[in-house]
């Protein structure tokens, strides 16, 4: 394994520029997530680093070594791709070998025995060594996908949202078996995914990319509690960080260029007043079991906060609003320390 | 808008029994919600109410009147599908009133049931334009309006948000919930999401394999689960579920997990020596150095204000939900703690919910929506 590092990284596609001048060091040993919608550039990315693409402008290193004009083949990366592409005439134990068998590595066949079974152990498939890909559930084939990377030892692993094809309760499983193999491997990966929940629960670190810029890097929490801008803000978090006019709030001592208030839902205090005195109204609780979300009509807006099952609050309340720790955002949308 | 009530309701498929014997009442004006996984029975169920399908045997009863065997064009109910079947080549105002067309109302009458609709739902302004080009919520909007012009005495709707994204689901849910606040319609609801019924209905019917496991409000549901199907189909995560053998006693206030006592809601009914499983939400799991019950930690999931922590115990691995502000390393070992208030307890082999004080708490808890 070894540190990857892009330097000013520039991608472009005709007129459109896919990357727009990104650095990114992804460290030895280190899980980073890129995160953003279909389009970002996250996907150029990964392809820039394995020399599938070129850039236009900017270097990338391997452990040290500028692979910037290298071929593919001299990168010594791995792929993992959405759709798991297994050969189906191909037992499990020889897809997850195939890449061992190439003739450029010519590995004897104990050698490959044991790295095959240690791959199969860690991903738990080893009871399925002997059936057919084709005989395999989806979650479990994907695991092969995944393994067929993991036999090999190389700089890092390239992952393109492997786990998007699959259902909610598998992908939740193989969120915390992945994280769980990349720490006992000590495996340095960069994963890209459009989904929050695979960020913030996978990531070391993640990276923020908004039209090809890097928007913010940074741990789970620290894009959590302080996102540098509003997209970035409404990045992470389920449901959505509230964002109110400053205008509707003037009792708040907010930073003088302050146009917009966010916070997020855990951090919205509402009680129940008497009609004239509220700035809200109780519009939808919703039940999530363990607590309930309550939907504020807020002058046409809409704000989320937690609730306790057992409060008496009910639909159509008029409330008051109050915010902890609030963060301020200025008319472009950039954070104000306040 | 009227009652609906369903006795003894049974279906079968040739060979395969869709809908065992099922019983329930839609009050009049309440939002009721049939889930269970694809397969269970409850679109069968609500193809009987709405006449699509007739029952083997049992009755259906809508507003006083036996419905069971007569038409679904007689039974005054209007459905909304999961994919909005619109016609392409009609406008907004053309397609929410075609519905009263096919019934010979008035022209002017349809104008204004189709505006009052329209203002319903908040799509006065698409009246004019064609259907094709419009976003995928609002074909749904337009489907709803189609439903709600007739002004029909129940709502039937099966799975209607199932093709929207996530996060427009969630939106459509707090729009369909907001619409029946305002429409007071007795509304019966499909689906196999349970975030959207813990959202949105007053009264949840979970439905296994033809038969109805728990019929109650959704925090009953979601705090007292009737067996171990609905504790594990409700939550996200689901309830923990650990088993253990014991032999209980009535007046039991504690059991053994891997040789460590854990306090439990006092049992109220005897039973021998057996299979058991001990139900614990995530929430109510917290770590504390004292306990006799360990554990190794797995894995940890950040999620924002809380965190989903992993452990693996030698009663099963178990899912604990904690404030993120607690640091938790994986391998790390540590003792757990449970709510013992909270915990349900369920026998293996039936999967039915043991009755303990748990159950004593009946009704000071689940309110309903509205």
């Amino acid at each position: 394994m070894a540190e990857v590092r892009l330097s000013g990284v520039t991608k472009r596609f005709g007129t459109t520029t896919a990357i727009d001048d990104i650095s990114l060091t992804i460290g030895d040993g280190e899980l980073v997530i890129l995160l953003g919608p279909t389009g970002a550039g996250k996907t150029t990315t990964l392809r820039l680093i394995a020399g599938l693409e070129r850039p236009d402008a900017g270097r990338v290193t391997i452990g040290g070594r500028d692979v910037t004009l290298a071929n593919p083949a001299e990168r010594d990366v791995a792929f993992v791709f959405q759709q798991y592409s297994l050969y189906p005439h191909l037992s499990v134990y020889d897809n997850l070998a195939f890449p061992l068998r190439s003739p450029a590595r010519r590995l004897p066949e104990d050698q490959i025995r044991r790295k095959v079974d240690e791959v199969a152990r860690l991903l738990r498939i080893e009871d399925k060594l002997g059936n057919r890909a084709t005989q395999l559930s989806g979650g479990q084939m994907q695991r092969v996908a995944i393994g067929r990377a993991l036999v090999r030892r190389p700089s890092i692993y390239l992952m393109d949202e492997p786990l998007s094809s699959l259902d909610a309760k598998l992908r939740s499983e193989l969120r915390l078996e992945l994280k769980r193999v990349q720490q006992e491997l000590g495996a340095t990966i960069l994963y890209v995914t459009h989904d929050q929940i695979e960020a913030m629960t996978m990531g070391t670190r993640i990276g923020v990319i908004d039209q090809g810029r890097l928007a913010q890097l940074g741990t789970p929490r620290e894009i959590y509690e302080n996102p540098v801008n509003l997209h970035v803000a409404q990045r992470l978090g389920q449901p959505g960080i509230n964002l109110v006019p400053r205008s509707l709030f003037p009792a708040i001592a907010a930073p003088e260029r302050t146009q917009t208030i966010g916070a997020r839902t855990e951090h919205v205090r509402i009680a129940k007043v008497p009609e004239r005195a509220g700035i809200g109204t109780v519009r939808w609780i919703e039940r999530l079991g363990d607590q309930n979300h309550l939907h504020v009509d807020l002058a046409g807006r809409e704000l989320v906060t937690l609730g306790d099952p057992d409060s008496d609050l009910a639909v159509g309340d008029p409330v008051t609003v109050d915010f902890i720790r609030p963060l301020y955002f200025d008319a472009a949308g950039q954070r104000i320390a306040g | 808008m009227a009652q609906i009530r369903v006795e003894n309701l049974h279906k079968a498929f040739a060979d395969f029994v869709a809908v065992q014997s099922s019983s329930f009442t839609v009050e009049d004006g309440e939002f009721f919600c049939l889930l269970g996984p694809s397969g269970c029975g409850k679109t069968t169920t609500l193809r009987m109410i709405a006449g699509l399908e007739l029952p083997t045997s049992g009755t259906i009863e809508l507003g006083g009147q036996d419905v069971t065997f007569k038409r679904a064009a007689e039974r005054d109910i209007a459905f909304v599908f999961q994919l909005f079947a619109l016609y392409p080549h009609m406008n907004v105002r053309a397609n929410i009133g075609f519905p009263l067309k096919c019934m010979g109302m008035p022209k002017a009458e349809i104008k204004q049931r189709v505006e009052d609709a329209a203002r319903t739902l908040r799509i006065t302004h698409l009246l004019d334009q064609r259907v094709s080009g419009l976003s995928g919520g609002d074909r749904q909007r337009i489907a709803l309006g189609r439903a709600i012009v007739r002004d029909p005495a129940a709502f039937m709707m099966d799975e209607p948000l199932g093709a929207l994204d996530a996060e427009f689901r969630h939106l459509m849910c707090g729009e369909l919930r907001a619409l029946h606040d305002r429409l007071k319609a007795t509304t019966v609801y499909v689906t196999h999401d349970q975030m959207e019924a813990m959202a949105m209905a007053d009264t949840i019917a979970v439905m296994n394999r033809g038969i109805i496991e728990q019929y109650a409000a959704p925090q009953t549901i979601y705090d007292r689960p009737a067996s171990v199907f609905v504790a594990d189909f409700i939550g996200s995560p689901p309830m923990n579920l650990l088993p253990f053998q014991a032999a209980l006693a009535p007046g039991a206030r504690e059991i053994r997990l891997d040789g460590a006592p854990v306090g439990v809601p006092e049992v109220h009914e005897a039973l021998p020596e057996g299979g058991l499983v001990l139900g614990v939400r995530p929430e109510h799991v917290r770590f504390s150095d004292a306990s006799a019950l360990r554990g190794e930690v797995y894995g940890t999931e950040y999620l924002g204000t809380t965190q989903i922590v992993t452990v693996k115990t030698p009663a099963g691995p178990l899912k604990a939900r904690v404030p993120s502000s607690l640091k938790v390393e994986t391998g790390e070992r540590l003792g757990l703690a449970f709510q013992a208030d909270r915990l349900s307890l369920f026998e293996a082999a039936s999967g039915r919910a043991l009755r303990t004080a748990l159950h004593d708490q009946a009704g000071s808890s689940g309110g309903r929506h509205g």
